[in-house]
């Protein structure tokens, strides 16, 4: 069976006036139906950038996008935008980070749900009112008969986040990207927002990728995580590998840097020094050498690709990847 | 691991604390009776959700915010009510830092000037006196003062920017200072060095910290006691390793309940509280968590919670707390 999203050697880079940008250096990945691929990394790694590569939502004029992503089998990178207008929506569907800049702010929120609708499902006024009550009503907005006819701005924060996701699925897609859909919003409205998704994803048998900087955020939700850093993607793996046997030193110093619940207060925190590279001229070796506690010589002047490792679905970027411990040292 | 052995009197006494704000006909009551205590070279956390009155609080210590009612006392001196001049001097006990790092330093100048700042207004010092301090006030946030000390603030990343705040904040040694959702917007790798940086420079000055943020993990890893503030009001105080193990208020089991852990292992007690916190311009009687809470009783409605002691160090504003059967 062909999976539902494959994405082979993506590259995008942007043309800036201080020479090309080359935010995704050969990405690849593969996603089936109603399972969710996490996508981490620190700011700048490349995570908008390749949703919206996948999406075919970049900028043609200045961003030049190589390789290759098919939807269902058909290759969608490059395609004409009347032939991604009919999979937007329908097909594959979008949430992002901050919803008021999605949300027309002049539109109640009602016929923003409504247009979607009635553009791709040719429903009549009435019906299409009828779906989108029952929309809002799905993804827990109290009220939905007032909050109906209520302006973007009337809401808060987590309100209009459930507004975009009723948009979202207005539609019934199969695969839903979500750029982080919780960041900015308090830790209780993520929790409600998270388990949201979850919900719905599993009723509809919706793929999902869930991209965010915070592994915490898809460590209990995700099937599978890749790591990105500058461009690349460093590791992949089933979620539960990725914590425990973690094989790319990156993937290593996120996790160890982030302050837990489940630590004594005055745990001091893995800290590594420095930044990632610059996207103009990326180095020629491994993008984390520069950083990289265990680097060598070959690091600095090879790229290491990514290899298979000892578990199945389990791969890495690393010349000297980390030895397999019994039982990660978390906790 | 645990804070300080107790002091006598401690340096920060906020008591009964109360700030609104005027918006349109409505008041908002940001702050409704705050009361806590900070000793010398403790570190407070400040824990809540969006709008709960982290931020007032904080500026009312520093005296940028005017409070309605109550009192702060910074060691004995009354902060409420200080004159022009006596605010002046104040400056220079207690400094405040903000989340946003590369807006609060003035991009026009190089980063070792604005790190003399405090001194120059001050006059502390001869010239090269205070060129000297600003460097190893550089020096000792990671910022080469000969590489970097010239350059201006958009050459730096977040983080950077932070480390030059932090130095220009210590540079007149202040008793207390105010952390803000400093390391909100930086990334975790970069989260980390300001963490553990604050942590060295705790240490090595003896600082008094009020550390302000709503990532719950990045407050316990930082702080020796924690306070958890809900619509102006707070829950709960209590060491740490207790609030965070055994929380006493309905509303930090809630908020805890709803963090995430980088651990696909780690068990998630199901999120039990629904809906969003009221407006503040017109708060629940009684308990202002109410509304909210699966424990809620008649009572509840009708009587404010005072904070209480339950055991040492730990207090709780609630009726029917948790464990107390
Ligand atoms: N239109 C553009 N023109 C030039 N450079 C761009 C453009 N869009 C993105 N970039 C660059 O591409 C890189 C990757 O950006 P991207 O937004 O994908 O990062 P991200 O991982 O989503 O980060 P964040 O966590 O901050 O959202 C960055 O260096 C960014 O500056
Ligand atoms: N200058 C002001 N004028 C009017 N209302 C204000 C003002 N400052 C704060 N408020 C209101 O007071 C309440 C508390 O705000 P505050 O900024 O202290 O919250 P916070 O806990 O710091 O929130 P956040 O986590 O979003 O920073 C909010 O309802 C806010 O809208
Ligand atoms: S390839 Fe070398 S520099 Fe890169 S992560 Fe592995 S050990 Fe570190
Ligand atoms: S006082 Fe009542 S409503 Fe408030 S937290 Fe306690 S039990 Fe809940
Ligand atoms: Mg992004
Ligand atoms: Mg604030």
């Amino acid at each position: 069976m062909t999976p539902l999203l494959e994405v082979d050697d993506l590259h995008v880079s942007f043309a800036t006036p201080r020479g090309a940008v080359r935010a995704v250096q050969g990405v690849s990945l593969s996603l089936e139906q109603g399972t969710t691929l996490g996508i981490v990394g620190e700011s700048g790694s490349g995570k908008t950038v390749l949703s919206r590569a996948i999406m075919g939502l970049l900028p043609r004029h200045s961003a030049t996008q190589t390789g290759s992503v098919r939807y269902q089998g058909n290759e969608i990178l490059n395609a004409p935008n009347d032939e991604l207008r009919q999979l937007w929506g329908t097909h594959i569907a979008m949430v992002f980070q901050d919803p008021m800049t999605s949300l027309n702010p002049v539109l109640r929120i009602g016929r923003q749900i409504t247009e979607t609708l009635r553009i791709h499902l040719d429903l009549t006024k009435s019906e299409a009112k009828e779906t989108a009550l029952s929309l809002l009503m799905q993804v827990g907005i109290p009220s939905p008969v007032e909050r109906f006819n209520a302006y973007p701005g009337q809401l808060s924060g987590g309100m209009r986040q459930r507004v975009m996701i009723a948009i979202a699925l207005a539609c019934a897609p199969n695969l839903l990207m979500a750029d982080e859909p919780t960041t900015g919003l308090d830790v209780t409205v993520q929790a409600q927002i998270l388990d949201l998704l979850s919900t719905l994803q599993h009723e509809r048998q919706m793929a999902m990728i869930l991209v965010t900087h915070d592994l915490g955020v898809v460590a209990t939700r995700a099937d599978e995580i890749i790591v990105m850093y500058a461009g690349n993607v460093v590791e992949r793996a089933p979620t539960n590998v990725l914590f425990t046997q973690m094989s790319m030193p990156y993937t290593e110093a996120l996790l160890g840097s982030m302050p837990r619940i489940s630590y004594p207060s005055h745990t001091r925190l893995l800290s590594i020094d420095g930044r990632p590279p610059d996207l103009l001229s990326p180095p020629a070796g491994c993008p984390f050498a520069p950083r990289c506690p265990y680097a060598q010589g070959k690091c600095h002047r090879e790229k290491p690709t990514l290899v298979e490792g000892a578990v199945p679905g389990h791969s890495y970027a690393c010349w000297f990847p980390l030895p397999i411990r019994e039982k990660a040292a978390t906790s | 691991m645990t804070g300080p052995a107790a002091p006598a009197a401690p340096l920060l006494t906020v008591d009964d604390l109360h700030v609104s704000f005027t918006k349109g006909h409505a008041t908002v009551q940001a702050v409704a009776g705050v009361s806590f205590t900070l000793s010398e070279g403790e570190t407070l956390g400040l824990v809540g959700e969006s709008g709960c009155g982290k931020s007032t609080t904080g500026r009312a210590i520093i005296c940028v915010d005017k409070p309605t009612s109550g009192k702060i006392l910074f060691g004995d001196t009354e902060l409420t009510t200080l004159n022009r001049s006596e605010l002046r001097t104040l400056r220079t006990q207690v400094q405040m830092i903000f989340q946003d790092p590369v807006s609060s330093l003035n991009p026009r100048r190089r980063v070792s000037d604005i790190v003399a700042e405090p001194l120059n207004i001050w006059k502390i010092g001869t010239k090269s006196e205070r060129r000297d301090t600003a460097n190893a006030m550089l020096d000792s946030v990671g910022i080469d003062p000969l590489v970097s000390g010239s350059r201006r603030p958009q050459e730096f990343s977040g983080g950077q920017c932070q480390r030059i705040s932090i130095a220009r904040a210590l540079v007149l040694h202040p008793r207390l200072l105010v952390c803000d959702e400093i390391v909100s917007a930086l990334d975790v790798s970069v989260q980390a060095q300001i963490l553990n940086l604050l942590e060295d420079l705790k240490a090595a000055h003896n600082l008094t910290l009020l550390f302000i943020a709503h990532d719950l993990a990045v407050v316990k890893n930082v702080s020796d006691r924690v306070a958890v503030m809900y619509l102006g009001r707070l829950c709960e105080i209590a060491p740490s390793d207790i609030l965070y193990s055994a929380p006493a208020h309905h509303y930090t089991e809630a908020l805890l309940s709803s963090a995430v852990e980088p651990d696909p292992e780690a068990t998630r007690t199901p999120v039990i509280l629904g809906g969003e916190p009221p407006s503040p311009i017109n708060p629940p009687s009684g308990c202002r968590f109410r509304t909210r809470c699966p424990r809620a009783e008649p009572r509840c409605a009708e009587e404010v919670p005072e904070l209480r002691t339950i055991a040492p160090d730990h207090q709780v504003a609630c009726h029917f707390p948790i464990g107390s059967s």
